[in-house]
C-alpha cells in the first residue's frame, strides 16, 4: 500500500490505452480513501474528538496523550513482527510468552553478571534478543520444515515457553532490574516529555515499514502470504522466508520482554495472556487480512490506538472501562467484516465465497522437491 | 518414431527424460526439442504429461533421468532460478500469479530492480513493466499498479507472457494459454504467442485446441501416457492424423509400436 504511496501513478503516460473494465484508472487519493488503514484511522479520529469533547481537560491534553502513546509502544513493536506474519498468512500466539520467556532469561543473565552498569544492561537486551530469536527459529522450522500448520506451532510454543518461564522463576517474578536500565530507558525522556520506549518503537516502526514496503524481503513476505506456490516457482525460498518471519518476530517479542523489563522492573509472567490477542487484534483491526498477502504496518499502529484511546477514554469519562472490551470486540468483527467484502468485490465477478483460513492447515503439494 | 527434420540447433533440447512421483512413471524417455523462431506445440490427452514435462524444463520437478542441454551445452536445472537464469520464462496451466501483488510487482517477483542495495526502484520497475506492455501493443490495461486479481483471465496470461519479453527470455513455455479465454482473447494470445516467435524466441504451446495448434504451430510434439508419439512439422501432418495421435498413441505409421504403448497404459 505505501509502495502505491511511494510510486503516485503517471497521470498520462505517452501509451496511454483506453480504460478497460478493470478498477485500475483511479486516483492515489481514490486509493488512500478505499484503504482499510485510512478508513481505521478515522474511525480513531472520531473516536478521539469524542472524547475530546467530553472530556476536555482531562483527555485532551499532553499528560494524557503521552500515557497512552506510552502504553502502546512495546505493543507497537510485538505489531510489527506480527504484521509480517500475518501478511504469510500466518499467525504467531507465542509472542507474550516468548516476551516473559526472554525477559526472565535476560534478567537471570543480568543478575549472573551483576552490577549496575550499562555493560549489564546491553548483556541483559542481547540475551533477551538471542532467546526470542530462538524462539522465533523453533516456529519457523516447525512450520515451514515440519509443515506443522502456525496456529498449533505457536499455541504449543506459547504454553512452552511460559511453562519454562515458570519452571526457571519457580513463578516468582524476577525484580532485580539494573537501575541504570530503568532509569534511561523505562522512565528515560529523549528530550523534555518524549518518552525513550516510544522512540525506540517509533524506530522499530519505521524500520519495519521501510522493509515491508521498499524491499525484496518485504515483497516476498507479500508474495508468499498470496501464492505460495507462485512465490516458490519465481525461485522464492518459501521455506527459508517463512523462517525468517516468524525469527523477526521472536526477535520482537524477546526485545519487547527487555524493554517490559526496563519499563516496569519486574518480569510479570502472569501479566502477558492476553497481549498476543490485543496485537492480532490490532493487526486486524488495521487492514492486515489473515488471508495473508494485504497490510500495511501503519494500520496496525492505528489500529493498537483503537482499544487504548478507548481504554483510556472510559475511564476518564467514568463509563465502566469493561465497556472498552466490548467496543473492541465489535470493532474487529466490523474489521474483518469490512476484509471479507472488499475480498469479495475485488475476486472478479464478486464471488462472495468464503476463503478458509490458511494458517490452519498450511497447503503442500503432495510431491515437494524441497528447495 | 518419426525423426525430427533438423532445423538448425535446438535452443533447448531433452533426451531420455523420466520422471516418476511415487510410483507413478509419468514421464517415459521423452526427447524433446524447442527451436528458435519456432512454434512447438505439444500436444496429449488429460494426463498425458504435459504439465510436467514443463515443470520438468522449468527445475519445478527436476527429472529422474535424461540429458538436458541448452543451446547444445549440457546444463543441471534443478530449481525454477537456474531455468530463469538460462532465459527460460514459464507460463503455468494454473498461471501463478500472486493475486495480491500488482502488476509490476508480479512481472518482476524474484528479480526486482534495487536502488542502492538494498531499497526497490519502484519508478524504473514501473516504466519498464510499462513499456514492456506497450511493445506487445497491450492496450487493455489500463494501470499498471492495478492488481492481478482485478485482470480478466485474458488479461493474465498477457501479464504472464510479458514477463518472458520484460526479460528477453530465449524460451517461453506457455501451458494452455487459452483454455480458459474467449474468442477475442485467445486471438489476442495467439497473436502474442507468434509474434514471440517471430522475435527470435523459441515457443512451445500446450493446446488442446487443434485449430489453435494449427494456426500458429511449426512443429507438433505429441504426448501418449508420457512417451512421445510424434515429433513432426505441423505442416506434413493434418488434424486427423493428430487427433489419433493424442488418443491412441499411433497414426498410421507414425506414433508408438502397439507393443510398447500397450505397455505404458
Ligand atoms: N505432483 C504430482 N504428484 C503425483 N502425480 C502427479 C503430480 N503431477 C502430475 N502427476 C500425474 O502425472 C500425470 C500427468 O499429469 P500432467 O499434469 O503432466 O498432465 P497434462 O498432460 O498436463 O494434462 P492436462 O491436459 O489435463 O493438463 C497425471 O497422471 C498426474 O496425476
Ligand atoms: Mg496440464
Amino acid at each position: 500500500m505505501s509502495t502505491e504511496v511511494s510510486t503516485p501513478e503517471k497521470a498520462s503516460t505517452p501509451s496511454s490505452p483506453p480504460p478497460d473494465e478493470g478498477n485500475g484508472g483511479e486516483s492515489l487519493v481514490q486509493r488512500v480513501v478505499k484503504m482499510q488503514a485510512f478508513q481505521i484511522l478515522l474511525v480513531l479520529l472520531v473516536i478521539v474528538i469524542v472524547f475530546s469533547t467530553l472530556a476536555p481537560n482531562n483527555f485532551a491534553n499532553f499528560g494524557n496523550a503521552r500515557s497512552i502513546v506510552l502504553n502502546a509502544s512495546i505493543l507497537a513493536i510485538l505489531g510489527v513482527g506480527m504484521t509480517f506474519v500475518i501478511v504469510t498468512s500466518g499467525i504467531d500466539l507465542s509472542i507474550g510468552s516468548v516476551m516473559v520467556f526472554s525477559g526472565v532469561i535476560g534478567a537471570k543473565a543480568m543478575i549472573a553478571v551483576g552490577g549496575d552498569s550499562w555493560g549489564t544492561a546491553f548483556v541483559g537486551i542481547g540475551v533477551s534478543l538471542a532467546t526470542g530469536l530462538a524462539w522465533g527459529l523453533f516456529n519457523g522450522f516447525l512450520i515451514a520444515k515440519a509443515k506443522v500448520p502456525p496456529l498449533i506451532v505457536t499455541l504449543g510454543s506459547l504454553g512452552m515457553a511460559l511453562g519454562l518461564a515458570q519452571i526457571i522463576t519457580k513463578g516468582v517474578d524476577i525484580r532485580e532490574v539494573p537501575q541504570v536500565m530503568q532509569d534511561e530507558i523505562g522512565y528515560g525522556n529523549v528530550v523534555g516529555q518524549l518518552p525513550v520506549l516510544t522512540v525506540i518503537a517509533v524506530v522499530v516502526v519505521a524500520i519495519g515499514i521501510v522493509v515491508l514496503h521498499h524491499t525484496r524481503f518485504g515483497r516476498y513476505t507479500y508474495a508468499v502470504g498470496s501464492n505460495e506456490e507462485s512465490a516458490r516457482r519465481v525461485g522464492v525460498k518459501v521455506d527459508r522466508h517463512l523462517i525468517k518471519v516468524y525469527a523477526l518476530s521472536g526477535v520482537l517479542s524477546g526485545f519487547a520482554g527487555v524493554l517490559f523489563l526496563a519499563q516496569f522492573g519486574t518480569t510479570a509472567i502472569a501479566g502477558q495472556t492476553q497481549t498476543n490477542l490485543n496485537v492480532i487484534a490490532a493487526v486486524v483491526i488495521g487492514g492486515t487480512s489473515l488471508f495473508g498477502g494485504v497490510g500495511t504496518i501503519f494500520g496496525t499502529v492505528v489500529g493498537l490506538f483503537i482499544p487504548a484511546v478507548l481504554q483510556n477514554g472510559f475511564v476518564i469519562v467514568g463509563i465502566q472501562p469493561f465497556w472498552q472490551q466490548v467496543a473492541v470486540g465489535a470493532v474487529l468483527i466490523a474489521a474483518v467484516y469490512v476484509d471479507q467484502v472488499r475480498r469479495a468485490s475485488a475476486a472478479r465477478g464478486g464471488k462472495s465465497t468464503r476463503p478458509s483460513l490458511r494458517f490452519g492447515a498450511k497447503k503442500s503439494s503432495p510431491v515437494e522437491q524441497g528447495e | 518414431m518419426s525423426t525430427p527434420e533438423a532445423t538448425g540447433q535446438p535452443l533447448l533440447e531433452l533426451r531420455g527424460i523420466n520422471k516418476s512421483f511415487g510410483a507413478v512413471h509419468v514421464l517415459h524417455d521423452v526427447d524433446f526439442a524447442v527451436y528458435p523462431g519456432q512454434v512447438t506445440a505439444l500436444v496429449g490427452d488429460n494426463g498425458a504429461g504435459k504439465s510436467t514435462l514443463v515443470k520438468a524444463l522449468a527445475g519445478i520437478y527436476p527429472a529422474d533421468s535424461g540429458e538436458y542441454l541448452f543451446e547444445g551445452k549440457p546444463v543441471t536445472v534443478n530449481g525454477p532460478k537456474d531455468s530463469a537464469d538460462l532465459g527460460i520464462e514459464v507460463v503455468y496451466q494454473d498461471l501463478a500469479l500472486c493475486d495480491n501483488l500488482d502488476i509490476v510487482e508480479n512481472m518482476f517477483l524474484g528479480r526486482e530492480l534495487h536502488r542502492g542495495s538494498v531499497l526497490l526502484d519502484e519508478p524504473e520497475m514501473e516504466s519498464k513493466a510499462r513499456e514492456t506492455l506497450a511493445s506487445l501493443s497491450v492496450r487493455t490495461v489500463k494501470s499498471v499498479r492495478q492488481s492481478v486479481a482485478s485482470l480478466s483471465g485474458g488479461q493474465r496470461q498477457t501479464v504472464a507472457i510479458a514477463k518472458a519479453v520484460l526479460w528477453n527470455s530465449k524460451v517461453v513455455l506457455l501451458d494452455e494459454p487459452t483454455a480458459a479465454l474467449g474468442v477475442a482473447q485467445t486471438r489476442q494470445v495467439l497473436d502474442l504467442v507468434r509474434r514471440l516467435a517471430d522475435r527470435g524466441l523459441g515457443v512451445v504451446l500446450i493446446s488442446h485446441n487443434m485449430v489453435d495448434v494449427f494456426e500458429v504451430a511449426d512443429r507438433i510434439t505429441a504426448l501418449f501416457l508420457g512417451r512421445v508419439a510424434a515429433d513432426v512439422p505441423a505442416k506434413s501432418v493434418n488434424h486427423t492424423q493428430v487427433v489419433e495421435l493424442i488418443t491412441s498413441g499411433r497414426s498410421g505409421e507414425m506414433g508408438i509400436a502397439p507393443a510398447t504403448a500397450a505397455q505404458s497404459a
